[in-house]
């Protein structure tokens, strides 16, 4: 391929090619930062988002680190039309990292349908976010509640012993999201 | 064949034996590959489109004469912000500076004809359809889109209108067309130079233009994946923005930002190559800094990429990424810097006249500095949660867009026009739709930085009592504003239809090839390239 022999219409036709796969490319980047956003949030803690999965406690291995105490606020939103009554049994507790803390949130479904929740937890400040390990949540799966049915669903939280010392305080907000046209959704992803 | 009348007959057959001028009636604009048909089309239609979405601006001004609700109730007031905001940038500004580019840069390097003709006339008439599907939404059932024209998801996805499908295939349409246009520049610009035209000699409006035909073709793909994914949330049950499903509304707002601020960009770059051309011939100098003009435009194109996230600041991004946007963003104000000075510096001490495309471009330079600066103001993260999301930030981007894009779009049509046409326009007509124009601007959204600095939220129907006075004010300026426009319409008609006779250097020391052509320009020029010293 001699270039000078290259009549302008071969030019332009490799123009065409080589801006092409750019654009070609670039639409496939904009689906690409899907996943990119994932894995920076998920590195950072940046959109308070836990991990999606239940946390492997080891109970022999883990130290409780009475030098300090941290306190764990609890939050519950219902997003826009959802309309369960959705609340913590209790609005904080007192941990050690590395301590198990217990509690309960409450569900009931006062409408007349069948319906399907799904909590969306986050953690502020979200430098805490990688810090705060979930043992056991009804956030892992979808919950499901006949018309009229109410739930008591345990929560199981663990600090990390890593948890910076400056952080004393964090709040764990749950927003419940009405998925009952999207289905149900039985295992942690 | 005796009495077709273009340039090309008969008459010079050792110039030209194979050439035809243009066919007769409606199927020549349908069936054209001619570069000068189809920028003339793209012009026409981006003047039709900018009047469209000023009639809806007219509506918003009209709503806003007065607080409390008087004209429109509040979801229609919506659509009109979201679609006065979506024609302005996809149906006048975009299409005007490729209606532009079709007609100038053949004719500024010496190129027969664009790159791919065939191709053009495709990505011109995708305009029409789907600016049609774009405002026939405002006709559904629901109404048109009334999400503002950022579209953020949920409002767009979860909450938007029915008609929120059509708009999503209207930008679609919209982004293949500026694809399609921008590989046809590119590939233009790349392989169709005259020999001698190297890439340092070329004009600043060509490289403007290459620059940003590689924007476009690196974020309206981007725009094409976030509403494609918008289509999949509203149609398929992903949950790309849907936070119940594992999704991220807040992605979305990085996804379109990533297209948007380069957008702006593109909406800007031609701008400046136009600015680049009428200021030294009528300050008769040559440009002060063309090598500093290119780099500083490339620079602006570079550092378009790594800002987007300020648009953002009161999302809850981290105070190291709130740090990062805000000092990459004042970056922005060297390259820009280093532009305006030039302007300056080419006008200082020039034998000046102040013909109506040089009024423009005098206007363009003050008035987007202004604009520039209240962008500065904007991105001092800590300051933008009091601006964010008020008028300031609508006074802002309005005068780094209609002094900045439409003033430059104006100041060409004026400088060009005799090339295009063979006519001078009536200069008196043309100061009087300046003079117009900027009292009128001015008036509309000079007072928008106070009323946003004390507070006043934008896309709102209806405001505080304090905030009345200063609305008036810019009702009254938009409405001046607006019929303004129908004199610039009257001015090209004018020209078109007769006028002084253009010679072939319709400016007194106007430097470029498109002045070694008669005026108008032969339907077919440059057939054997020029020689370029």
């Amino acid at each position: 391929m001699n270039a000078d022999d290259d009549t302008p219409d071969d030019l332009s036709r490799r123009t065409v090619i080589k801006t092409g796969l750019v654009a070609g490319g670039m639409f496939g980047f904009g689906f690409a930062m899907v996943p990119l956003y994932d894995v920076f949030c998920k590195v950072t803690g940046l959109n308070g988002k836990t991990d999606p999965n239940p946390y492997r406690y080891n109970a022999e291995t883990a130290e409780v680190d009475t030098s300090r105490s941290v306190k764990v606020q609890f939050v519950a939103t219902n997003n826009a039309e959802m309309s369960w009554d959705f609340k913590p049994s209790v609005t904080e507790v007192v941990v050690h990292p590395g301590e198990v803390g217990e509690l309960e949130f409450f569900a009931r479904n006062p409408t007349g349908e069948r319906m399907i929740g799904q909590a969306i937890p986050s953690v502020s400040p979200f430098q805490a976010t990688n810090y705060l390990h979930k043992v056991e949540c009804f956030c892992f799966t979808t919950q499901t509640l006949e018309a009229g049915e109410e739930k008591i669903m345990p929560l199981r939280i663990i600090v990390d012993q890593a948890l910076p010392r400056h952080i004393t305080k964090l709040t764990l907000s749950y927003t419940l999201f009405d998925v009952t046209t999207m289905g149900e959704r039985t295992q942690p992803s | 064949m005796t009495a077709v009348t273009d340039t090309c007959s008969n008459e010079k057959p050792s110039e030209h034996h194979d050439h035809h001028g243009p066919a007769r009636g409606l199927m020549r604009w349908v069936l054209t590959t001619n570069h000068k048909d189809i920028g003339t089309l793209y012009l026409w239609f981006s003047f039709i489109m900018f009047l469209t979405g000023g009639a809806m601006a007219m509506v918003i001004r009209a709503e806003l004469f007065q607080p409390g609700m008087q004209i429109v109730d509040p979801g229609f007031f919506n659509q009109m912000t979201t679609m006065h905001g979506l024609i302005m940038v996809f149906g006048a500004v975009m299409p005007a500076f490729v209606g532009l580019a079709n007609w100038m840069i053949p004719l500024m390097i010496g190129a027969p004809d664009m790159a791919l003709p065939r191709m053009n006339n495709w990505s011109f008439w995708i305009l029409p359809f789907a600016a049609v599907m774009l405002i026939s939404t405002l006709f559904m059932e629901g109404g048109g889109p009334n999400f503002g024209w950022t579209f953020y998801a949920p409002l767009s996805t979860t909450y938007g209108p029915p008609s929120t499908t059509f708009f999503i295939f209207a930008i679609h349409m919209l982004g293949i067309s500026s694809i399609m246009g921008a590989i046809n520049i590119i590939a233009t610009i790349l392989n169709l130079r005259a020999p001698g035209m190297t890439m340092m000699k070329m004009p600043l409006f060509v490289w403007t233009w290459l620059i940003t035909a590689y924007l476009l073709i690196a974020v309206m793909p981007v725009l094409a994946g976030a509403v494609t994914m918008m289509l999949m949330d509203i149609h398929f049950g992903t949950s790309f923005f849907n936070a119940g499903g594992g999704g991220d509304p807040v992605l979305f707002q990085h996804i379109f930002w990533f297209f948007g601020h380069p957008e702006v960009y593109i909406m800007i770059l031609p701008s400046f190559g136009i600015v680049s051309a009428i200021l030294p011939t009528f300050a008769r100098k040559p440009l002060f800094g063309y090598t500093s003009m290119v780099y500083a435009t490339a620079s602006i194109a570079f550092l378009s990429f790594i800002v987007w996230a300020h648009h953002m600041f009161t999302v809850g991004i981290p105070l190291v990424g709130e740090l990062f946007f805000m000092y990459a963003t004042m970056l922005i104000a060297v390259p820009t810097g280093v532009k305006v000075f030039n302007w300056v510096t080419t006008m200082f001490r020039g034998a000046m006249t102040f013909e109506t495309p040089m009024l423009f471009s005098i206007a363009f330079v003050v008035l987007f500095t202004i604009g520039g600066f209240s962008g500065l103001m904007l991105s001092i993260a800590p300051a933008d949660f009091q601006y964010h999301d008020t008028y300031f930030v609508v006074a802002h981007f309005h005068y780094v867009l209609v002094p900045g894009a439409i003033f430059a779009i104006f100041a060409a049509v004026y400088y060009w026009l005799p090339k295009w046409t063979g006519h001078m326009y009536d200069e008196t007509l043309g100061k009087t739709h300046f003079w117009l124009s900027f009292i009128g601007m001015n008036l509309t959204f000079f007072p928008m930085h106070f009323i946003g600095l004390a507070g006043m939220p934008r896309r709102i129907p209806d405001y505080a009592l304090q905030f009345a006075d200063f609305n008036m004010i810019a009702s009254i300026g938009g409405f001046m504003f607006g019929t303004t426009q129908l004199l610039f319409l009257f001015i090209v008609v004018k020209c078109i239809k007769g006028g002084e006779k253009a010679k072939a250097e319709s400016w007194e020391g106007a430097e470029g090839l498109e002045w070694s052509l008669p005026s108008p320009a032969p339907y077919h020029t440059f057939t054997t390239p020029p020689d370029v010293k």
